[in-house]
């Protein structure tokens, strides 16, 4: 294949992607990977670089309209960074030790945990008093509703969500992801942070985590501006498409479609990987 | 009369914030963007017709200020690749300058606490770069 060919493929590829991810509400990042992998034949290493680029390019994009409207708590965000971008560098520096074959099946498995996770049910659960732990780092906040009115809420097990939240960052680090899902379990389940906040603030995150991984991408190599500007571009415009069609229907359907196609396509990634062919 | 006056002023400052960092990551990202864009662009002028082939991964081991010596140098010479990644460096600075910024806000809302927490983070990202070649 010529590098024009490749870069056109890859440009209508990773709009899908950005597309699908917005969607689905899964990220880009995750999809674009085996698409580049089991679909392109590019090593994964590759893979991981671009979507890392892709999805610092997605989060720090759609970030910036919730800070500007105060749905964001900040200093939960940057409390939880710490536990992030530790879990990121960690996760970085293993994923240029450990097999391939480990880093797609574990890939499969994170793919096929967060479509899952994407069609649970979302219910708004409010908690009014924090933790003393929450009250001593100001983890409580507000945020404004359609109608002009300002929500408060508690946060609860600090620690709890601080350790899920290295997880989420190690898995970021070594796939490449933005992991929202797991950020998101952490905000929601842990620490009872109302959805709108624990999404936007993890998308908020998500750039600082990348970061951390991604002094260690471009020292080891994984950063290929062949691969990473197509899939860049693509995929920040398929995930601003997504965003505006999300406006406008339900996608609890497309969910489940989309849920199913991912499905196939981690299943395929985890027979790859086991087979040595990725 | 006057404790009121410093509330207003630091309620300002905080949306002020909001407002400066939601603008930081927006343009960063369509500067980077586009940087990359008109790289990408060289690039296929140049290498359109070649044959690509990522399907094996070449590590590198390469200092980080050595990638940005040598994408300067390539920048210069108008190398596509070296402009793509330029955009791409550009890309991973918006998040760092948003920390910084952070950084900025809780010191002059003399939130001590919230600036330890900031500079926290901001030294495990410096720490990243030497884990980098430390191997």
């Amino acid at each position: 294949m010529t590098v024009l060919t490749f870069t056109l493929i890859m440009i209508l590829g990773a709009f899908l992607a950005g597309f699908i991810g917005s969607l689905s509400g899964l990220g880009g990042g995750i999809i674009i990977i085996p698409l580049l992998t089991v679909v392109l034949g590019v090593d994964i290493h590759y893979a991981i670089g671009a979507a890392l680029v892709s999805v610092i390019a997605t989060s720090s994009g759609s970030a910036a309209a919730y800070v500007k409207e105060g749905i964001t708590n900040m200093r939960l965000g940057i409390f939880l960074e710490i536990a992030t971008t530790i879990g990121a560098v960690g996760g970085a520096l293993l994923s240029a030790i450990a097999p391939t074959s480990f880093i797609a099946v574990l890939f499969g498995l994170t793919l096929i945990f967060s479509a899952i996770n994407s069609l649970r049910k979302k219910e708004e659960h409010i908690v009014l008093e924090s933790s003393p732990l929450a009250k001593k780092l100001h983890l409580q906040g507000t945020y404004p509703t359609h109608d002009g009115q300002v929500v408060h809420y508690g946060t609860k097990n600090v620690i709890g969500g601080f350790s899920m939240m290295g997880l989420a960052g190690m898995m970021s680090g070594l796939l490449g992801i933005g992991s929202g899902a797991f950020k998101v379990i952490a905000m929601d389940n842990i620490m009872r942070i109302p959805f709108k906040v624990s999404t936007t603030t993890s998308n908020f995150m998500m750039g600082v985590t990348a970061m951390a991984s991604s002094v260690i991408y471009i020292q080891k190599g994984y950063i290929e501006p062949g691969i990473c500007m197509p899939v860049v571009i693509g995929v920040l415009f398929g995930a601003m498409a997504g965003a505006k069609i999300l406006v406008r229907t339900n996608p609890k359907k497309l969910r489940i479609f989309f849920a199913c196609l991912i499905f196939v396509l981690a299943v395929n990634m985890i027979y790859n990987g086991l087979n040595g062919k990725i | 009369m006057e404790k009121s006056k410093t509330m207003t002023q630091e309620k300002f400052g905080e949306k002020d914030f909001q407002t400066i960092i939601g603008n930081l990551l927006r343009y960063g990202v369509w500067i980077s963007l586009s940087v990359a864009f008109i790289g990408g662009i060289v690039y296929l002028m140049h290498h359109g017709s070649d044959i690509e082939d990522y399907s094996v991964f070449k590590e590198n081991d390469r200092n980080i200020f050595e990638v940005f010596a040598n994408v300067y140098n390539g920048v210069i010479h108008g190398s596509g690749e070296s402009i793509i990644f330029f955009g791409v460096i550009l890309l991973f600075l918006t998040p760092v300058f948003r920390v910084l910024l952070s950084l900025f806000s809780f010191l002059l809302e003399k939130d001590y606490l919230y600036v330890t927490i900031t500079a926290i983070v901001i030294g495990i990202i410096i720490l990243s770069i030497s884990f980098g070649f430390s191997h």
